[in-house]
């Protein structure tokens, strides 16, 4: 259907080429309306199109640089194992991170096994089982939205349920609730955009063999779509690491010393630390959150890698 | 009596040798004010070499949050920067918590403009009114005092979650939380701090505390409540003294049930032992003794109630 239509109208065009092909064997048509080539405008804005995605990039690099400067002339001299291990301390030169760190690193663990299966799940079922109805139509825009709202409403929202309501208490399992909460609907659109990537063959073929509905999926699409699938987990997951405002929301602490053992357990994480510190008003407690900072984006980038890594692996074992 | 008597036995025979921990255990959950919570971190870092099996916890939610758990009875202890107010005495009534506020330090609130600024030698309660009142005529510097220059005033202030802001509204302007609102608020004191050191036309409030780490880049204005005594500087000896128009108790609020649990007992005792010693090193200033001693025994006789109410 749509390939007739696009003979029917590029008609008009193609025999326009055919009548002028003989001009252009023969004399420069200068006076021609049609044939104008304007190269050096073209080029023009092909080099200015390149220049400004260029800037583009650059800007968001140049950021990173300035930041990175000035978190590492800061803070550099400041990391220590001391600093990882020590407990927090009105003397700014004996502070550390310690309860923070095992804080940030239990509930992004938790937030992960809550998190994934879910995001994944729905993920799968929206885009491989579900029949395109108003229903999922709604529950799409209304996926698609949340992704949009305010991480303090989530704060909220988890207050008022697994603090209150389901009585969690100001535990870490309360903040992996909320922060799993926060991030599901980005892993569940980023998970079904690399649903949608698999091709349509990779499924009929394996329907056609008799497979059903459940070995397609597990067997072929969602190995398919993994590498994507793990960048937007990653990503999200990253997001769940630096996030402050929701944990405060739902009664995070600023000290304790000691370390959470159970997820009932109170705690607080990196970016709450760091926030205490920072505004603080001795100097020296900058320095410290300048260092803490340094081990979130430490933790970060490790995180980030792993998920390239990981991507590189399945993309290559995936030949079609 | 007794019971107290042993208790600070017990105390003082811990100092004398770390070692011998008393063995108690269990849980003491504080939050509230942020201005506060440096000084009861302070304390939970000494308390915990001398009972480390008590888990002392400290959130810095901010003083209005702080009450709203405490009166639910999430939380042991609660600091505040200003004195509890009555709808949050009604609000814990309502839910029979019982509280017993005492106050453990002293902090003054500081006027500051930038070095640059010369011109202004002190303020008075009033000008300082007509300044921050809300719906304030106040534009420029002539307009508070018609012998200063014709130029706009920028102003500078902690933004109403904070207690500093609850405190400094109802002393100056006479109404808690009433204030002009075209000012530059900030929820992070540090961001006034450089905001009055980058504008050479600024003026602001925050904790003397903060004034403190940042003299250099600074001046503070001298203070005066009726304009007609003699303007003060803030110091930790006038802060202290009472001398000093804008200072204020920075106090913990107490469940009295919570009190019974030796654990928090414990280290409600412990803090007022040492409430003095840290609050300095932490910036504020200590109570006088005379004060420090009612707040002792008012918690000692498990006296109910906000401060203000208690016969001192």
């Amino acid at each position: 259907m749509s390939e007739i239509d696009l003979t029917q109208g590029s008609t008009g065009l193609s025999n326009q080429v055919i009548n002028r092909a003989p001009d252009l064997q023969g004399q420069f048509l200068s006076g021609s309306t049609l044939w104008r080539p304007r190269r050096g405008r073209r080029k023009f804005f092909g080099v200015l199109f390149l220049l400004l995605t260029l800037l583009a990039t650059l800007i968001g690099v140049a950021a990173l640089i300035v930041l990175l400067e000035s978190v590492i002339s800061q803070g550099w001299s400041r990391l220590s194992w001391d600093f990882i291990n020590n407990f927090p301390s009105r003397i700014a030169s004996r502070a550390g991170i310690k309860a923070a760190l095992v804080g940030s690193v239990y509930l992004t663990g938790l937030v992960a096994v809550i998190a994934i299966p879910v995001g994944v799940g729905a993920a799968v079922y929206l885009e491989e089982f579900a029949a395109d109805t108003r229903w999922r139509r709604i529950i799409d825009i209304n996926i698609a939205n949340l992704a949009g709202v305010p991480s303090i409403v989530y704060g909220m929202l988890g207050l008022m349920l697994f603090v209150r309501i389901c009585a969690f208490g100001h535990s870490l399992l309360a903040g992996a609730c909320t922060m799993s909460l926060l991030i599901l609907p980005v892993i569940i659109v980023t998970s079904r955009e690399a649903l949608k990537t698999v091709p349509q063959g990779v499924r009929l073929a394996a329907l056609g063999l008799g497979a059903t509905k459940w070995q397609t999926v597990r067997a072929h699409v969602l190995p398919t779509a993994l590498p994507g699938i793990l960048t937007g987990v990653i990503l999200s997951l990253s997001r769940a690491v630096g996030e402050t405002a929701p944990l405060l929301m739902i009664g995070a602490l600023s000290y304790m010393a000691f370390v959470p053992e159970s997820p009932m357990d109170d705690f607080t994480v990196l970016p709450i630390q760091i926030f205490n510190w920072s505004s603080r008003p001795q100097d020296e407690f900058r320095v410290a959150a300048a260092a803490g900072i340094l081990v979130l984006m430490g933790i970060l980038l490790t995180v980030n890698s792993c998920a390239i890594v990981m991507r590189m692996r399945y993309q290559r074992k995936m030949q079609w | 009596m007794s019971r107290h008597g042993l208790t600070t036995a017990v105390l003082m025979t811990v100092f004398a040798s770390p070692s011998f921990a008393a063995g108690l255990s269990g849980a003491v959950k504080i939050d509230g004010s942020s201005t506060v919570y440096s000084i009861t971190e302070a304390v939970a870092e000494e308390f915990r070499p001398v009972e480390k099996d008590i888990r002392v916890t400290i959130g810095a939610a901010g003083t209005g949050a702080g009450f709203k758990k405490f009166c639910s009875g999430e939380i042991d202890v609660a600091g505040g920067s200003r004195p509890i107010k009555s709808d949050e005495i009604e609000k814990c009534k309502a839910s029979k918590v019982e509280l017993i506020e005492l106050p453990v330090a002293l902090d003054g609130l500081t006027v500051v403009v930038n070095p640059k600024n010369t011109f202004v030698k002190s303020l008075s309660f009033e000008q300082l009114k007509r300044i921050w009142e809300p719906d304030s005529k106040v534009k420029t510097w002539k307009d508070v005092d018609a012998s200063w220059p014709d130029q706009p005033i920028k102003l500078f202030g902690p933004s109403s979650e904070h207690g500093t802001f609850d405190y400094f509204t109802e002393v100056v302007v006479g109404k808690a939380k009433s204030s002009r609102n075209d000012y530059s608020a900030a929820s992070d004191t540090n961001t006034l701090v450089s905001g009055v050191a980058g504008e050479p036309n600024a003026l602001g409030y925050f904790g003397y505390g903060y004034f403190e780490e940042a003299k250099s880049k600074l001046r503070a204005v001298p203070i005066s409540k009726d304009g007609k005594t003699a303007a003060l500087l803030p110091s930790s000896s006038v802060i202290e003294n009472g001398s000093y128009p804008l200072s204020r108790l920075l106090f913990i609020t107490v469940n009295k049930a919570a009190a019974q649990k030796p654990e928090v007992d414990r280290f409600v005792e412990f803090y007022l032992q040492n409430a003095g010693k840290v609050s300095k090193s932490v910036g504020y200033t200590a109570l006088p003794s005379a004060k420090l001693e009612q707040s002792k025994a008012k918690y000692k006789a498990r006296k109910v109630g906000a401060w203000q109410e208690s016969a001192h």
